[in-house]
């Protein structure tokens, strides 16, 4: 008996050391930041070439009050109540919000997209549902973020926070008053200390602008991202960059320039992406009548095409008929020999897989339910962007800058796509079975391809010293689409140069907008 | 949804820590058969589990794109008895996972070694019957870098676990009756992408595995040639996140699981060394898992290294 306790014993504790010392709890790579602190505050950002706003001073910004004015007093006075007694959970928002907004607000909405990106479950007849943004909580939620209703979301959340730093930088320079740390040193200053005017706050410029785009990409989600707003505003206050008017003057400012590109997206052709059922027939019937095999959905129950008429959407970079104009040539006729040699290749590469082509393939697969591969360039823009000590409006300016190469690429990807319509490398033989799931939608050109030939040029230009290394990743990408067996080689080679020619035009926004 | 895979044979070894996905339990590390001292005892398994139904949380359905999730296993088990109250436990499976329908590539390999060490501190005669207390310490390693993040063809979750479990059993006559319980802790795991998601976008190739516990009843006959038996068995993963409406599953799901079946076990009255296992059992509830029916046969040879005349139980 007392040998069995004791072995119980010892088995207990030894458990519990193992259980204690062996914490399994995670950490994100970007749990830990330090503040932002840009190596130039780039105060003339307010002279940059805005996206869609016409001038930086389209909406007025009243003057603010002088720092002698008791009124202002009164609001350094909340500062400093908070100060006191700031709670650890204050603190640590303090410090998320610090390491950028722009940065904090990219990763939120990859964390959206995330969520969104489900593909409806089929109706009893076999139809599918299709989200309706006029009942949005309703199954299907909407939106369903696939992967170019994310390019589309992440571009215009981009380009409208960009606009709308521009425009505070504007006013910042324009009333130069200083921050609360600077005005009362009794303050203390939990970011980097700048020389950065305060008012308007670009804290609460990129919360307004940012929970007002919710209205048009995320109608379920404005509740919880007024949440982060509101939490974003207060970490700037509390942090002592902020005060209650640079606040007010923020967002209200943010707002503004946010419904000046909600009605530009509500007139740039997504709300027609989704086709209808005369538009699908006609894709397959087309494709049949120029004697090529049409693309069909390998879904049970079949489901309809992706967003046919995504390619129609008004691009960012270059205007409607360049899209047409950057289109490649047609894919190898289904018949040819071309055809057969491709998917052939196709088959080499999926029946006994290597582990490291697994593991290519999983690496940039961002299918069902991930941020999608524009939100994985995103990512890794953002974390070599920390590296670069960027101001917050030069972070705006760069992110704009890629996710309107992502969503201009996804729209001429789009547009090849179905001028096409050509068939998956399962669709002509069944026998390749894939290391992911094979997209709804036609194969050439490569989506993967496209989204990374685009974002390795414009992220190699911003950053020349990892140009190779943007290359190279990119090149993996668009191969990790063929080893998976779901593209022809074409598909890749032909996406990458058509993605590579879309960030050439986003190189030749950058060289220009002031901001070199 | 890995198949929920248990194979109960009643004399070897189980690939316990693979937790609920997989789950080889053989019957040696969950009975209440010990091997005698200087006794080896080598087996081979075939195990074949199929599902068609799964949990997507609490809501089960089918899925027409990958129609029947099915996995064969074979695996080589040992038993060694140290002595008649101390036995050592191994066991190695190879797996092989299939798609009935969609365009999905099955995934092979050899998976998870596992060992167990099994200690009988108590034996004691009642009035009535007998009652016996087993202690155990177990472990499971991969063995290969099998990919993990492919479920539900994924052959294994690629953790590595540590488990305690005690069993205690009552015979009276050719009567049994035994209960065990167990923990099991389970490593993080390593994917090949960077980030995920499962209630909220995580930043990190490293996921969060719960322990998990598990309880398992049987009752049954048993005599020197043949054992057999009716099984409940039940596994909780301590926390986790449900499946999301029409979303892949994933490693860190909340997968649990009870299943109810039968087993037996065969001593050939002329060759004693030699005994044939069968079994099967269903799912019966679930979250998060493949409804699964899981079928396992196994031979086993016992050989006597001791220098005496063997005594086998």
């Amino acid at each position: 008996m007392k040998k069995i306790i004791t072995f119980i014993s010892l088995a207990v504790i030894t458990t519990a050391i193992i259980l204690i010392a062996c914490n399994k709890n995670i950490s994100g790579r970007t749990d830990n930041l330090p503040a932002l602190n840009p190596s130039n505050a780039d105060l003339n950002a307010g002279t940059w070439k805005t996206v869609v706003l016409k001038r930086p001073d389209t909406f007025a910004v009243a003057t603010p009050l002088a720092v002698t004015n008791p009124a202002y007093i009164g609001e350094l006075n909340e500062i400093k109540g908070y100060q006191k007694n700031l709670t650890s959970d204050q603190a640590d928002k303090i410090k998320y919000w610090a390491a950028g907004g722009v940065l904090r607000w990219n990763e939120i909405m990859r964390g959206l997209v995330a969520k969104y990106n489900l593909p409806p479950y089929q109706n009893a007849d076999g139809t599918y549902p299709i989200p309706s943004s006029a009942n949005p909580f309703a199954y299907p939620l909407f939106p369903f973020a696939n992967p170019p209703y994310a390019a589309r979301a992440y571009a215009y959340i981009s380009a409208a926070q960009y606009d709308a730093l521009v425009a505070c930088w504007y006013y910042k320079s324009k009333f130069n008053r200083p921050a609360p740390y600077v005005v009362d040193t009794t303050i203390h200053a939990s970011v980097t200390k700048t020389t950065l005017p305060s008012y308007p706050s670009e804290a609460a410029v990129l919360a307004g602008v940012t929970t007002e785009m919710m209205i048009l990409f995320f109608p379920d989600e404005i509740a919880n991202i007024q949440q982060k707003a509101i939490e974003q505003e207060q970490a700037a206050v509390m942090s002592g960059a902020a005060s209650r008017s640079d606040i007010i003057a923020g967002e209200a400012l943010g707002r503004q320039i946010a419904d000046v590109f909600i009605a530009r997206g509500r007139a740039d052709g997504a709300g027609a992406a989704v086709g209808n059922q005369t538009i699908w027939t006609a894709l397959e019937t087309n494709t049949i009548a120029r004697g090529e095999t049409p693309w069909y959905s390998l879904e049970v129950p079949k489901r309809p095409p992706m967003l046919p008429v995504f390619g129609k959407v008004t691009p960012f970079l270059f205007d409607t008929a360049t899209t047409s104009a950057l289109r490649p040539g047609p894919p190898p006729a289904t018949a040819g020999d071309q055809m057969k040699t491709e998917l052939n290749e196709v088959y080499g590469y999926i029946k006994n897989p290597t582990r490291d082509n697994i593991r290519i393939v999983h690496f940039w697969a961002d299918g069902v339910g991930t941020y999608t591969p524009p939100g994985h360039w995103d990512a890794i823009a953002a974390e070599d962007f920390i590296t670069k000590n960027f101001s917050e409006v030069r972070w705006a300016r760069n992110m704009a800058l890629l996710n309107m190469s992502l969503m201009d690429a996804g729209i001429v990807c789009w547009s090849t796509k179905y001028f096409y319509f050509n068939a998956r490398p399962t669709q002509l033989n069944p026998a390749i079975k894939t290391l992911t799931g094979i997209p709804n939608f036609p194969a050439y050109i490569s989506g993967h391809s496209t989204f990374s030939g685009a974002a390795a040029t414009i992220l190699g230009y911003i950053i020349p010293e990892k140009a190779n290394a943007y290359s190279a990743m990119a090149q993996e990408a668009s191969l990790s689409r063929l080893v998976g067996g779901i593209h022809y080689k074409s598909d890749c080679t032909v996406g990458l140069t058509v993605g590579a020619s879309v960030g050439n035009y986003a190189i030749q926004r950058a060289k220009t907008d002031g901001a070199n | 949804m890995q198949t929920v895979f248990k194979n109960r044979r009643l004399v070897l070894l189980s690939v316990i820590m693979l937790a609920f996905m997989n789950m080889l339990q053989a019957q040696t590390d969950e009975d209440a058969i010990m091997m005698s001292k200087n006794n080896l005892c080598s087996g081979i398994m075939y195990g074949h589990s199929s599902w068609n139904n799964y949990w997507e949380g609490t809501l089960k359905r089918d899925n027409q794109n990958i129609g029947t999730v099915s996995t064969n296993m074979f695996s080589i088990m040992e038993n060694y008895g140290v002595n008649r109250r101390l036995n050592i436990i191994a066991n190695l499976p190879y797996i092989e996972t299939k798609a009935s329908a969609g365009t999905l590539h099955g995934m092979r390999g050899l998976q998870d070694l596992s060992a167990w060490v099994k200690w009988m501190p108590l034996e004691k005669d009642l009035k009535k019957g007998t009652i016996s207390l087993y202690l155990l310490g177990g472990a499971s390693v991969p063995v290969s870098n099998y990919v993990a993040d492919f479920l539900p063809l994924s052959i294994g979750l690629h953790s590595k676990t540590l488990s305690g479990r005690i069993i205690v059993d009552y015979q009276l006559g050719n009567f049994f009756t035994t209960a065990s319980a167990t923990y099991t802790y389970r490593s993080n795991v390593t994917i090949d992408r960077t980030s995920y998601y499962t209630t909220t976008l995580i930043l990190s190739n490293e996921v969060q595995m719960s322990d998990v516990v598990s309880e398992n009843f049987r009752i049954g006959y048993r005599s020197s040639h043949l054992i057999a038996e009716a099984v409940l068995s039940n596994m909780t993963t301590l926390t986790g996140f449900d499946i999301r409406r029409n979303d892949m599953p994933f490693l860190s799901n909340q997968m649990n699981a009870t299943t109810a079946g039968v087993n037996f076990k065969y001593t050939l009255q002329k060759l004693s060394e030699l005994a044939i296992t069968g079994g099967v059992n269903y799912t019966v509830a679930g979250r998060n898992v493949g409804q699964s029916t899981n079928l396992n046969i196994g031979v086993f040879y016992v050989v006597d290294f001791s220098p005496k005349k063997k005594d086998k139980k």
